[in-house]
């Protein structure tokens, strides 16, 4: 069987699987499964949204937490305005999901156009500290800014709304998060496939001859680090609604350190990859976490093992290396 | 707001940034020679803390703790450089900040199991107890002794770096690697003892600081972070470069969150000024450090030209 039929049949496992456990899950009556599957839907999609910045465009940016985080936020604060019948920045506040992604997309777009902007005129090692500092930034800010809960965090009282769905139902809520992640994997997929994704992949191999055949290497990491900041933040403000709280710790340096772990765990650059590796982040916290109260002992050791020896993930150790990485 | 006021907070401000100093000197050495970004630096400096505050518990001795703790800090480093960080070197960036992550996974919780999860105290030693008079202020003895002790061993790095032999094959190792090793040095063995050289640092700054906070997993945490900021800002590379950032931060982050706060305050009320202000000086540093990229990306003292 060659790598690319291996790789598609893998992705199509675990798309099953994702839908399928839940699906038992529903019908033995066992909600806690089904919210763990919204939350391993809901970590993929933020990870979907890194992978363009790390896997297609070899951006390794250590504040995607930022970008989480202020998703998460928006949700937050537009639900805490609803519940209170007060207005933000002249606007009523909101309980439907839909406007609360619009604006949390083009809120996560704006922050990542404007660290992008600065952050890209550095490279490697600079590249990666100054994301993080970014990140720490908005980190500080929210754990030290008293309107929203400061380190305390802010509740949403009701899960904001859905039309058509009733997304107090767990169900209702893991089917939501299973649409969006399908979408944004197709939107990876699309954009792999495209003129910019090559583009974006050629300035990752190397950026003067990209260059040199006339790509703008700045222009074209900046739109892929725009559009990757908006899938995370869309992600975050899903992450919020599902756990009906947001805090500080959505931004902390650790969050952008599991992004980047689920990418690698999965396979970097690989479609299927954030799936792969959020399901295992997420079934290793829960299984481990069960057993021992020193799960990230285990943890960290099985991430030493993989970065060192099994580089390409999951996917990479089932379907083989990719054709381009 | 009197002049003793703002002169023990700059104080405060030169200690911190020589605690920062320690653990930037290491981390930026690190970086300069093998060309590695090492995350579990500030696991280093917990265990430095952690073996310090066990020792002195056991002997009742402050300075039998302190060796302890950079002993400890040091074969920790030595260690985890002979069996994972070694297998990094001509790895990307990415693979050295995973590894390293992981590292930190294992080390937290490692030294969660051998100590429990409740933080450890560490006493200042009797000698250094109390304030001193400095003219205007009185000032903690145990603080400026820091002072004293961060400038002493600046200086004695500096020393070892410039007068040395060891310090000499240091500096080729950062101008040339594969020069040095041609020319019969065993790199092998310098980049062992350079990391654990720092870890040694990094182990010292953690039992020193023990003295003044709770011992406790995750305290290295956020000092690698800000040691980060202090080697961006000071050029990679660069140990002198680690100094000027390590005051700058040191100082700027004190100095913010004392005076921002008291700014606002002068046409804000005093609830909303606290909080303006704190969110601000939180994220002094940050933009600093984001300033100081966009105008110098090398940072101000660049290592390599």
């Amino acid at each position: 069987m060659d790598r690319v039929r291996k790789e598609w049949l893998l992705n199509t496992a675990l798309a099953g699987a994702l839908f399928a456990v839940p699906l038992w899950a529903l019908m033995a009556g066992e909600p806690f499964i089904i919210t763990l599957a919204t939350r391993i839907a809901i970590l993929a999609i933020a990870a979907v949204g890194l992978n363009i910045a790390l896997g297609l465009g070899g951006m390794v940016s250590f504040g995607h937490a930022l970008y989480f985080g202020l998703g998460g936020y928006v949700a937050g604060i537009a639900a805490h305005h609803a519940f209170h019948g007060t207005p933000v920045l002249g606007l009523p506040g909101s309980n439907q999901m839909l406007p609360i992604w619009a604006i949390a997309m083009v809120a996560s777009g704006a922050l990542a156009g404007i660290v992008g902007a600065l952050s890209l005129r550095t490279s490697g090692i600079f590249f990666i500290m100054i994301t993080l500092a970014f990140a720490q930034m908005g980190f500080f800010f929210t754990l030290s800014w008293p309107a929203y809960g400061g380190e305390d965090g802010l509740p949403i009282f009701m899960r904001n709304q859905f039309p058509g769905l009733n997304t107090a139902r767990p169900w209702d809520m893991f089917l939501i998060a299973y649409g969006v992640l399908l979408l944004a994997l197709g939107l990876f997929a699309m954009l792999r496939a495209a003129r910019f994704g090559a583009a974006l992949m050629a300035i990752r191999q190397n950026p003067d001859r990209a260059a040199a055949i006339g790509i703008s290497p700045f222009g074209i990491r900046l739109v892929g680090f725009i559009l990757s900041g908006m899938i995370t933040g869309l992600a975050g403000a899903m992450m919020a609604d599902l756990t009906r709280f947001v805090s500080p710790a959505m931004m902390a340096w650790t969050m952008s350190g599991e992004l980047i772990v689920i990418i690698i765990l999965g396979g970097v650059g690989r479609l299927f990859g954030p799936v792969a590796g959020a399901a295992i982040l997420v079934g290793f916290e829960v299984f481990f976490g069960g057993l021992t109260e020193h799960w990230q002992f285990w943890l960290g050791l099985v991430l030493l093992a993989v970065v060192l020896f099994a580089r390409g993930g999951l996917v990479g150790l089932i379907a083989g290396r990719a054709r381009n990485v | 707001m009197t002049l003793a006021l703002v002169l023990e907070q700059l104080l405060n401000g030169v200690q911190f940034g020589l605690m920062l100093f320690l653990m930037s000197a290491g981390l930026t050495l690190v970086f300069g020679v093998m060309g590695l970004i090492n995350l579990a630096h500030g696991s280093l400096y917990m265990i430095g803390a952690f073996c310090c505050a066990a020792i002195a518990a056991v002997t009742g001795n402050f300075w039998l703790g302190l060796i302890a703790g950079i002993a400890a800090a040091a074969a920790a480093g030595a260690l985890i450089e002979v069996v994972v960080i070694r297998r990094l070197y001509a790895r990307d960036h990415l693979d050295q900040v995973l590894a390293t992550f992981a590292l930190i996974l294992i080390l937290s919780e490692g030294v969660r199991m051998i100590f429990g999860p409740r933080p450890l105290y560490l006493n200042v030693p009797d000698m250094l107890r109390g304030s001193v008079n400095l003219g205007i202020v009185d000032y903690s003895l145990y603080r400026l002794a820091l002072i004293v002790f961060g400038l002493l061993v600046a200086l004695g790095l500096w020393l070892l770096i410039s007068k040395t032999r060891l310090g000499i094959q240091i500096r080729a190792g950062e101008s040339d690697r594969e020069m040095i090793a041609a020319l019969g040095v065993n790199i092998r063995w310098l980049y062992t003892v350079v990391f654990a050289l720092g870890a040694a640092l990094a182990g010292l700054a953690g039992a020193l600081v023990g003295a003044i906070q709770s011992v406790q997993v995750g305290m290295g945490e956020p000092v690698l972070i800000l040691a980060f900021v202090v080697i961006v800002i000071g050029g990679i590379g660069s140990i002198k470069g680690a100094m000027v950032g390590a005051l700058l931060v040191g100082v700027i982050d004190t100095m913010g969150r004392f005076l921002l706060p008291r700014f606002f305050a002068t046409f804000l009320d005093t609830s909303q000024a606290m909080g303006v202000g704190a969110a601000l000086a939180s994220m002094l540093i940050y933009l600093l450090m984001a300033l100081v990229l966009i105008f110098r990306p090398k940072g101000l003292f660049p290592a390599h030209g």
